[in-house]
Formats: C-alpha cells, sequence, structure tokens
C-alpha cells in the first residue's frame, strides 16, 4: 500500500498557542482512519495543513506527493474535504451548489444529480439551501466532498448532525471508498461510533500525537481489563466471595450481580471459575474495553508523561 | 482563466437570486429617471443639449451612490465568506485565492455595469423618446459617463475587497468601508475646498492640486466627467478643469490605478493570510 499522506514533524502554532507539536503520521491507500482527540486537541489544525490552509512552522508536509502549501493544486482536485460545520451560500439551490463545486473540480456535471440521490437529496435538490436542516447541510456537504471519487478523503467531525439512520449509510459510503482504494480520515471526539469503522486510530492532544495503531494494538498496549459481569443465583449470594475473592477487583452492583475487572492474563481463568459446575452463576457477559476507556486510558497516561 | 470565470459566474448567480442585481438597477433607473424629468424642469430650455444635462445630473448621482453600493457589495466578499465558513470549503478546491478574488471582482463589476448601463440608459432612453434632440458628442459623453461610472464602482470594489481582506470581522469591514464612502464623497471635497480658501493660491500650485485631486477617486471622477466642454459649462467645472491641464487619459489611468493597486493589495493579503 502506497503512502497517500505523509507528515513529519510537523509544528505549528498560532500566536503563542501551540496548536501542534512534533507531529508525525502516516496514511496509507485503502485505510481508514480515526482522528481522535478534544476540541482543541489540533485535528482541524492538521486537516488544515493537510489542505494547505495553514502553513507548519517547520516540518514538512506531502499529500499526494505534494506539498499544498505550495500553492499547486493538482493535489486538489483528488482530494474531498467535509469541515466541521458546513455551510453554503443560501440562496442557492442545493443543485446548484454541487454544480459549481464539480465545475470547480471539473468533474463531470452529469454526475451531480446522481450524487445528490446517494446522499438522499434527490428530492430537496432544487430547493434553496437556506431551507435545508442541519442534516440535510450536512449531506450537501458529503456530496461535495465525494465530487470526482477522490483518493483523499478529508472529514471533519462527519457525523454531527445525522441521525442514525443516515449515519449508517454514510459509512457505507465510507466502505465503498475503502475498498476503492482510498485513504479516509475521520476526525471525531465520539469514539464509540467508529468503533469497527476505522483501521487504525490516531489519538492527539494537546497538538501531540499520543498513540497511533489498530484497535486491538492500542488494546494491548493499553492492557485495560474487561469487565466480566455475572449473576448470581439467589440462593448462592453470600457465597460468592468464596471463589471471586481471589480474582482481585471486582465490585457488586446488586444482590445477584457483579462486576470484576480482569486484567488481560487473568481473563481466562476467570471466566473457567466463572462456567465451572461449582460457581453459583446463572448469567455471565463479557464487555471488552470500548473506545472510550482506550481513549481516556491514553489521555491518562499522555497527560501523566508530561 | 476557467476558475476565473467559474467564480464570476456564481457571483452573478448569487447577485441575481438574492436580488442585489434587481435592487440596484431599479433604485439607479428610478433615481435616474426621476433627475432626468425634473431636474431638467427648472432649466427650461437652455442652450445646452438635454442630454448634457443629464450627464450633469447624473455624474453627481454615480458620485454618491456608486461608490456605496460598490463598496456595499465588496465589504462583506472576503471576511464575510470567512465568518459564514464557505471560503474554508472553496479553498480546499483546486482554485487560488488571487483566482478567487479576481473571479469575484468580475462577477461584481458585471453586476454593478449591468445595473448601471440598464439604469442610466433607460434615462437616456426615455429622453430620446420625448423627441429632444441629441447630437452625436453627447451620446458619445454619455456613453463615456457610463464606463467612467463603472470604472469608478471598480475602484469602490477593489477598496471595498482590501478592507475585508485586512480585517478580522463583518462588522469592522462594514464601518470602514462606510468610513472610506464619507471620506472620499464628503469629507475630502470640504476639506479641500476649505484649504484652498484659507490658502488663497499662495502655497497650493497647480500642480499640487492636481495631485489632491487624483488622490481622490471620486474627484477623478467628476473631473473626467464634469470637465468636457459642454458639460462642463453647465457644471461650472470648467474653471478647475481647464487650469488641470489632465487630459482625461491621465484622469482613466489614474482610475485604473485605484483600481489595480487595491486589489493587487487585497490578494497579497489574502494569499498570506491563514484560515
Amino acid at each position: 500500500m502506497s503512502e497517500t499522506v505523509q507528515v513529519v514533524a510537523v509544528t505549528k502554532s498560532y500566536g503563542n498557542v501551540k496548536a501542534l507539536t512534533d507531529l508525525s503520521c502516516v496514511f496509507r491507500e485503502g485505510e481508514t482512519v480515526a482522528l481522535v482527540g478534544h476540541n482543541g486537541a489540533g485535528k482541524t489544525t492538521l486537516i488544515k495543513l493537510l489542505l494547505g490552509l495553514v502553513r507548519s512552522d517547520s516540518g514538512t508536509v506531502r499529500v499526494l506527493g505534494e506539498d499544498p502549501a505550495a500553492g499547486q493544486f493538482a493535489a486538489r482536485q483528488q482530494l474531498g474535504f467535509l469541515p466541521e460545520n458546513v455551510s453554503f451560500n443560501m440562496a442557492l439551490s442545493g443543485r446548484e451548489t454541487l454544480t459549481f463545486y464539480a465545475r470547480l473540480k471539473r468533474v463531470p456535471l452529469a454526475s451531480v444529480g446522481s450524487l445528490l440521490e446517494r446522499v438522499g437529496l434527490g428530492e430537496a435538490a432544487d430547493r434553496r439551501v437556506g431551507t435545508y436542516s442541519k442534516g440535510m447541510r450536512q449531506r450537501l456537504g458529503l456530496a461535495q466532498a465525494l465530487l470526482g471519487r477522490p483518493r483523499v478523503l478529508l472529514l471533519d467531525e462527519p457525523t454531527t448532525g445525522l441521525d442514525p439512520a443516515l449515519r449508517r449509510s454514510f459509512y457505507e459510503i465510507v466502505a465503498e471508498l475503502r475498498a476503492d482504494g482510498a485513504t479516509v480520515l475521520l476526525s471525531s471526539h465520539a469514539l464509540t461510533e467508529l468503533e469497527g469503522k476505522a483501521d487504525r486510530v490516531v489519538i492527539v492532544n494537546r497538538g501531540r500525537k499520543i498513540a497511533d495503531g489498530t484497535i486491538e494494538e492500542l488494546r494491548s498496549i493499553a492492557r485495560l481489563p474487561t469487565r466480566v459481569r455475572v449473576t448470581l443465583a439467589d440462593s448462592d449470594a453470600g457465597s460468592v466471595d468464596d471463589w471471586i475473592g481471589r480474582t482481585g477487583a471486582w465490585k457488586r452492583i446488586n444482590g445477584h450481580m457483579l462486576e470484576i475487572d480482569a486484567e488481560p492474563d487473568a481473563k481466562i481463568s476467570l471466566l473457567r471459575s466463572a462456567a465451572s459446575p461449582d460457581a453459583p452463576v446463572i448469567d455471565l457477559d463479557v464487555v471488552p474495553p470500548t473506545l472510550d476507556e482506550l481513549y481516556a486510558h491514553f489521555l491518562a497516561t499522555g497527560e501523566a508523561c508530561k | 482563466m476557467k476558475n476565473i470565470l467559474i467564480v464570476a459566474s456564481k457571483e452573478i448567480q448569487e447577485g441575481l437570486r438574492n436580488r442585489w442585481v434587481l435592487a440596484t438597477t431599479l433604485l439607479l433607473m428610478a433615481l435616474a429617471l426621476t433627475l432626468t424629468f425634473l431636474g431638467s424642469a427648472p432649466t427650461g430650455h437652455v442652450g445646452a443639449s438635454p442630454l448634457d444635462v443629464v450627464i450633469v445630473s447624473l455624474s453627481s448621482l454615480t458620485i454618491f451612490l456608486v461608490p456605496l453600493i460598490a463598496l456595499l457589495i465588496a465589504h462583506d466578499a472576503i471576511v464575510g465568506e470567512m465568518e459564514r465558513g464557505t471560503m474554508l470549503l472553496l479553498l480546499s478546491y483546486p482554485v487560488g485565492r488571487w483566482q478567487v478574488i479576481m473571479g469575484k471582482f468580475i462577477g461584481h463589476l458585471a453586476i454593478l455595469a449591468f445595473a448601471t448601463s440598464l439604469g442610466y440608459g433607460a434615462a437616456a432612453a426615455a429622453l430620446a423618446m420625448t423627441g429632444a434632440a441629441i447630437d452625436a458628442a453627447s451620446w458619445t459623453a454619455f456613453a463615456s459617463m457610463i464606463l467612467s461610472s463603472v470604472l469608478l464602482g471598480a475602484v469602490f470594489v477593489a477598496i471595498g475587497y482590501l478592507v475585508s481582506s485586512l480585517v478580522r470581522e463583518r462588522g469592522t469591514a462594514g464601518g470602514i468601508a462606510i468610513g472610506v464612502w464619507l471620506l472620499c464623497v464628503l469629507i475630502y471635497d470640504m476639506a479641500l475646498l476649505g484649504l484652498l480658501v484659507v490658502d488663497q493660491g499662495r502655497t497650493i500650485g497647480g500642480g499640487f492640486l492636481n495631485a489632491l485631486l487624483l488622490a481622490n477617486p471620486t474627484d477623478t471622477y467628476r473631473l473626467l466627467n464634469l470637465g468636457s466642454e459642454s458639460v462642463g459649462a453647465l457644471s461650472g467645472m470648467t474653471s478647475i478643469a481647464a487650469n488641470s491641464g489632465l487630459s482625461p487619459s491621465a484622469l482613466v489611468t489614474a482610475l485604473l490605478a485605484w483600481t489595480l493597486v487595491p486589489l493587487a493589495g487585497a490578494t497579497m493579503v489574502f494569499s498570506r493570510r491563514e484560515l
């Protein structure tokens, strides 16, 4: 897989505020990357750097082999961008707006209609954008980002304002693009939503990259405990301490339910003993650490490093 | 070049849609027709051609109105799009910032040219229909008045862009635009007049006065239109125009410079700006 985006040791500050510090990362063809961080962590600044809208103080940025800030636009032809709060001129219709952007990208205008259908705006295409709801504007924003089969898609908080059905169709579109070999960068702070959607997660905090890897890699680095929830048979509620006591951290949620945080290497032995015939367990749930917990963990260790 | 035209046609499309074109054209037309028919009533039949009278009144109208309209359209062009967030998206497309500015400029200028030609043209056409005798020289003067009005509009559109590219907020741009208008249209002339009265011709020579007149685009426009022979007699500008010795081509050059310098400045500032 060839690299479509390279960011090497980039630092960027606005006045006294350091937006990015010595940040490096690489995105490849056919890869969906989640860029995760708090508001103000530097996600949008990184995306603007990739678009050439701001210039880095030091370090190099390459998008599709070009320096985006150098004032050449060949790479932007193959770039799709959806800003965080996408807005359009209110006076024009959805179709007119998309036609304008298609012209700028030299995309055949015939694709405008089908693209509007694809994002579910076929009905509203000839209404003024001013009459659109937030979700519809977001869809129009997605439509313009998809113009002309982009090789690199930069989506800044793409699913805010989308209803669940549309969210699903949005991720279907992302999956199609990935299959097509496009690099998709999704920035978000809604992490749980990205589970299973992103091949790789890059976590930034205060302008620094604090984690980078697949979700499985991050899990194994973080060594977060798996949460095991057991429901006990009524009669044996008292005797449970005997067998569960050795597993360490646990807490009682109510009379029948226990929650045990199992370290990765203790997990199997715990499950074995919970499943053994003499254990007073009638139900059992295993909840792996969510992305949110993983994220919180990396944020906390990132802070601790300073 | 294609990008510039794409941006320009979008500006025109927007102008048509949000009724800027309609409003401007109707305003100029209504005022022009009023001035043509009411304005000539008190003069009765003077020796001058009726179209020359119209040229004098419309030039005065232009000096007030065209800079105002141009600044109103232009002051919002860059900072407004930045504030609304549309500029961020536009600049992520394969289009250069100078192309954005040039495209907007051509679009806005086309709107102004359309409104001026149609609005003022209606006045002339109405006058011709009443059967007034108009000679070819007057028609030429009228056409050049329209052209120079558009040029004056271009000057203030360019100044508006410069303001718009320099400030951080729309409100600031609006305030500065009104200030520029007041200065160029009202204050500058009053101050110049006061200066000349106080000076009594002792230190301010013809050359210096010329420089002062060229330093304000509205005065340059005034000299260009009211200074010419047949019209000048009506407007009372002949004495100044005759003394100035500035040829029409010099005045047009000055107006062009007044357009290009702010436009280049706006492009430079905008290109350096970070979003």
